[in-house]
Formats: C-alpha cells, sequence, structure tokens
C-alpha cells in the first residue's frame, strides 16, 4: 500500500504522501480486513460503507480500492492526469468504488451521518467508516455533525481521527491547538477510543470494539506518524503536500522493501 | 392569495405517502418552511439538524448516498449562502438527490431586514453545475414543481417567499421542469418575470394595453436549465424584452436572459431587479415599492424598451 502511494505520487508530480503514509494501516485493515464490500457489492446498501473525510489521503484510498478490484492496479499511475478517473481529491462520479467526493474538508463526517441515518432506516446494520484528519478538527461542521451523531444515537458511526499532529503550516498544536482532543468529543456524547494507528493488531482490536459499541457513535483517535515507512518523509512536514524527486523517490521505494 | 410554503408542505406530505423513499431534513425552521407537517407525519423520515445549516447539506448528501431523494429546508439566506461550500462540494459536485428548498427567498421577507433578504441565491446556485434552479411564480405552481422535481434525478434548488402570492397558474397547468409558460399573449413587448415578479408583470400588461401597448407575459419558472427557445421566440416576435426579478441585477435571471439573447437573437431589453444595494426592515409590498420592484417599474421598464425596439 505504501509503495503504490510513493509510486502514484511519485508518477504524478504533486499530491500528499504525508497523510496517506499515516493512515495506511487505518485504511488496509478496513479494507482488507474489517468491512465487508467488494466491487459486486458496490450498487447494494447491504454492505459496510467508507468516507475519507481527509480527501487529500486520496493515494492510500486509490490503492485500497485497486488492490480491492474495483479498477486495475495498472490504473494507480494515472493519479491526477489529464482524463484519468483518479482525480487529486476521490470523486464519486469518476472513480469506481469512491463513496463521496470529499477534499473541502470537514465534510465527510456529515455525510457519514446521513448515509449511517439511511441504512437505519433501511433495516441494515450495516457501518459507516469516516477517516478524518486532525488538522480538519477546527472545521465548524466537524462538531455540528459530532452534535447530530450523538443526538441521533447514531452507533453504526465509526470516526477515526489521524493524529499525526502534523497540518500543511506546522504542528496542530501550534497552527491550532486541539487537545484534549479526546475530552472534546467525550463533551460531545460519542464514545472514545485511542489507539496507535500504525500498529496492525492495535488498529484492528479497536476497530472491533468500536463495532461492538452500541448507543452512541465512536471515536477513535489514533496516534499516528505523517510519512510513516520513509525516513525521511517521517514527521517531515515538507511532505504534507509534496512529491518526491527521484532520488529520494528510489530511496523512498528501497526502505519501502520495493524496488524503483 | 396563497402561500407558496404552504404548498410545499402539503407536496412533501403528498411524496411521502407515495414514495417510502423520500426524507426531509430542516435547520429549525421547520414550521416556517412548512416542512414540520411532514415531520409530524413521518417522523421516522424527518430530521432536523438544528442552526446547522453546513451539517444539513452534508446529512442531506449522505441520505442520498445511502439511496434516498432528499428535501433540505431552510431559509434561501442560509441555504444557498451559508451552506453554499456543502452545496457545492458534497451535493452538486456528486450530482446528490438533494433538493433544497429554501423558504424566504428575496426582500420580501420584510421586517427581518438586509440579514435575512437574499438576493443573490439564484446567482450562487446557477453558477454550481448540475443544479437545477427553480423559481415557481404561486402557490399551486410550487407544489407542481416539488412533485416534478422529486421525480427528477438530481441536485435542484427551489425558491420560495415567505409572503402570500396571488394564484397566477392554473391547477391544471403541467409543471415541467426547463419549460417557460407564455401567460399571455401579445407581439409589443415581452415581459419575462421570475416568480413573485410574474404577477406584477401581468398587472403591467394590463396597464400597457391601456397605452396601446400588446404585451407578452412569460413565467420563466425554470432558470436553469433556461429555456432559450421560448425566450428567443419571444424576442424575434416582440423585438424587445423586460426581465422582472425579486433578485439583484448583478448574476441575476436578467443577466442570464441577455446572455441568451446575446448569442442567439440579440435585442433590446431593461432589467428590472435590485440594484445592487442591500434591503432593508419593512413590509413586503412598501419593499418591492421602496426598491422599485412593483407594475409600476415594469411598465416604465415596458415603455422605455418599446422606444428601442427593432
Amino acid at each position: 500500500m505504501r509503495r503504490h502511494v510513493i509510486e502514484m505520487v511519485h508518477a504524478a508530480g504533486s499530491g500528499h504522501p504525508g497523510g496517506s503514509l499515516s493512515s495506511a494501516d487505518i485504511v488496509t485493515a478496513l479494507f482488507f480486513e474489517v468491512m465487508e464490500h467488494s466491487p459486486e457489492l458496490e450498487s447494494s446498501q447491504d454492505r459496510d460503507h467508507f468516507i475519507l473525510s481527509k480527501g487529500h489521503a486520496a493515494p492510500v484510498y486509490y490503492a485500497a480500492l485497486a488492490e480491492s478490484g474495483y479498477f486495475p492496479v495498472e490504473e494507480l499511475i494515472t493519479l491526477r492526469q489529464l482524463h484519468s478517473r483518479l482525480q487529486g481529491h476521490p470523486s464519486r462520479v469518476k472513480t469506481p468504488g469512491v463513496e463521496m467526493s470529499t477534499g473541502s474538508l470537514g465534510q465527510g463526517l456529515s455525510v457519514a451521518n446521513g448515509l449511517a441515518l439511511a441504512l437505519r432506516s433501511q433495516g441494515l446494520g450495516r457501518t459507516v467508516y469516516c477517516l478524518c484528519g486532525d488538522g480538519e478538527m477546527a472545521e465548524g461542521q466537524v462538531w455540528e455533525a459530532a452534535m447530530f451523531a450523538s443526538h441521533y444515537h447514531l452507533d453504526n458511526v465509526i470516526a477515526i481521527v489521524d493524529r499525526n499532529g502534523l497540518q500543511i503550516d506546522g504542528r496542530t498544536e501550534d497552527v491550532m491547538a486541539l487537545e484534549p482532543l479526546g475530552d472534546k468529543w467525550r463533551a460531545f456524547g460519542w464514545n472514545v477510543l485511542f489507539m496507535d494507528g500504525n500498529d496492525m493488531w492495535q488498529v484492528l482490536e479497536t476497530l472491533e470494539e468500536a463495532r461492538r459499541h452500541k448507543g452512541s457513535p465512536t471515536v477513535i483517535i489514533a496516534r499516528t506518524v505523517k510519512g510513516k515507512g520513509v525516513s525521511f518523509m517521517e514527521n517531515n512536514v515538507g511532505f504534507h503536500g509534496k512529491a518526491p524527486n527521484d532520488k529520494e523517490y528510489e530511496q523512498a521505494m528501497r526502505e519501502l522493501g520495493g524496488s524503483a | 392569495m396563497e402561500s407558496q410554503r404552504k404548498n410545499y408542505g402539503k407536496a412533501l406530505v403528498e411524496l411521502g405517502r407515495t414514495r417510502k423513499d423520500v426524507v426531509v431534513l430542516d435547520a429549525d425552521l421547520s414550521g416556517s418552511t412548512r416542512t414540520a407537517e411532514f415531520g409530524k407525519t413521518f417522523p421516522d423520515r424527518f430530521f432536523n439538524c438544528g442552526i446547522a445549516e453546513q451539517n444539513m447539506m452534508g446529512t442531506a448528501a449522505g441520505l442520498a448516498v445511502g439511496g434516498m431523494t432528499v428535501f433540505a429546508s431552510t431559509f434561501a439566506v442560509f441555504a444557498t449562502g451559508r451552506a453554499y461550500d456543502q452545496v457545492r462540494q458534497s451535493i452538486a459536485y456528486p450530482d446528490l438527490d438533494v433538493k433544497i428548498v429554501a423558504s424566504h427567498a428575496g426582500i420580501t421577507v420584510g421586517g427581518d431586514g438586509a440579514s435575512h433578504q437574499t438576493m443573490e441565491d439564484i446567482a450562487l446556485m446557477n453558477a454550481i453545475p448540475n443544479m437545477t434552479v427553480i423559481v415557481p411564480a404561486d402557490g399551486p405552481e410550487t407544489y407542481r414543481a416539488v412533485l416534478a422535481v422529486a421525480e427528477a434525478r438530481g441536485p435542484a434548488y427551489i425558491r420560495m417567499g415567505r409572503s402570500d402570492v396571488p394564484i397566477i397558474t392554473s391547477k391544471d397547468d403541467v409543471f415541467s421542469i426547463g419549460k417557460a409558460s407564455t401567460l399571455r399573449e401579445g407581439n409589443d413587448v415581452a415581459l419575462v418575470g421570475v416568480g413573485q415578479m410574474v404577477a406584477p408583470c401581468l398587472l403591467a400588461a394590463e396597464g400597457l394595453k391601456a397605452k396601446g401597448i400588446n404585451a407578452r407575459v412569460i413565467n420563466l419558472s425554470t432558470i436553469k436549465p433556461l429555456d432559450v427557445e421560448t425566450l428567443e421566440k419571444a424576442a424575434r416576435d416582440c423585438g424587445c424584452v423586460v426581465t422582472a426579478e425579486e433578485h439583484n441585477i448583478v448574476s441575476g435571471v436578467g443577466t442570464m436572459v441577455a446572455a441568451a439573447l446575446a448569442e442567439r437573437y440579440p435585442t433590446p431589453m431593461e432589467r428590472v431587479a435590485m440594484q445592487d444595494v442591500f434591503g432593508q426592515s419593512g413590509e413586503s409590498d412598501e419593499l418591492m415599492r421602496e426598491y422599485g420592484l412593483s407594475e409600476k417599474e415594469v411598465i416604465a421598464a415596458a415603455i422605455k424598451v418599446t422606444e428601442r425596439r427593432k
């Protein structure tokens, strides 16, 4: 998954490697272990659902969709090219498997709530997973949605905050402090869980615990490392939205156990 | 006189009975937008979002992703202004089946003043790809328009006023999205009215008749897609056109009509609209007079434009 991200962003010459790498373990767990989904089930509501609220992590989302069979893996390197189905940010109308167009931050959780209501009204015991960035917690709409989900007892919504601690202009706590983030969600009526979002066993266990929780929505605050897996990208805000050059690309692929 | 909102509420209940996939959202204005009746009748399919319009639009989008046809209502100033980005990003771009039906548009809001009097909403919604934009002229047409957008897939915006308006359409009329209706024949000038300005256009046509000017009156209830055929025919038959709208003159319906005619059949025009100023508190009819949105101004514009007629 991480090698796909590096290859796509390098081929495109632009994109957001940092937030894709930090959330790669979470997305992998969801698409290949936790969620029941498949290209054949795409037109059915009776499956689990995923909304990528942090739309700039599109590369890791596309990698998961391609590896799940929604479109050919070879298509990944067309990211951001003219007429490609893989837009810079996810588009419901362009890409097979993408449930919702996102990119303008702070909007995904509202959509997840609406979808969860629709599933509930159709009597489907399915879950909507919503992956959010930590920087986007500054958007007011996130908290409108947080209030809504607990008011309507949407226990079929699981929000995951990719808490990598960095946003474009620097550390989240310097740009717009979020802590105590868990207390904020708790005050909004959510069941709050924490995990190391780069530890696959913890990710799987916590997602299972969240799924079992009933009566209120659950948020998982996932501590992650931005740029995880590539030494020079880790905790480096410079790689929030920048592609590696050829030399960096070769090193990144080597570190990820692949060949450039 | 009849309320457009009341007809909206009635249409929603009707839809709720025939369509199990119709859900309704409101943002703490269900009494005013008249979605409350649907909420009482179908409590499982009505969700009050509180005073949080941005979240309401996103939630509407999610319900549509989940296969529902969604009606989302609040005042027009909030639906199109406060939640513009959500409408653009979460509803129109993904082309979802969400109908934004907003009330209290224009200056006829009255006493609440300029903060609540949107005159930019048509411009905002019209500029978004995939969006259908409808401004019914009266209560019965509102009812028909609501049923029509429910049948058509994709995002739509319906603009309603607060105040009661005269009934000028017939209950036997069929509402067809994208089709303007000609309410009165005439070949000296075409009066193209939008929403609450259609009735003043009809009155103006009577006034003009006394002056020997035979006016055609068109109810342009769909702004997008624009019925350019009907407009071009009116321009060719009449040789001059007046548009009348309770909306800003900048990027208003007059602008769109002028642009369409400029490409097809350039025709002298006058535009009756808000003159790029904010409104103020007052009674609806006082405000319409104050800002030059009555039959008087339509008549003056018609006389002026016939002098420049081809």
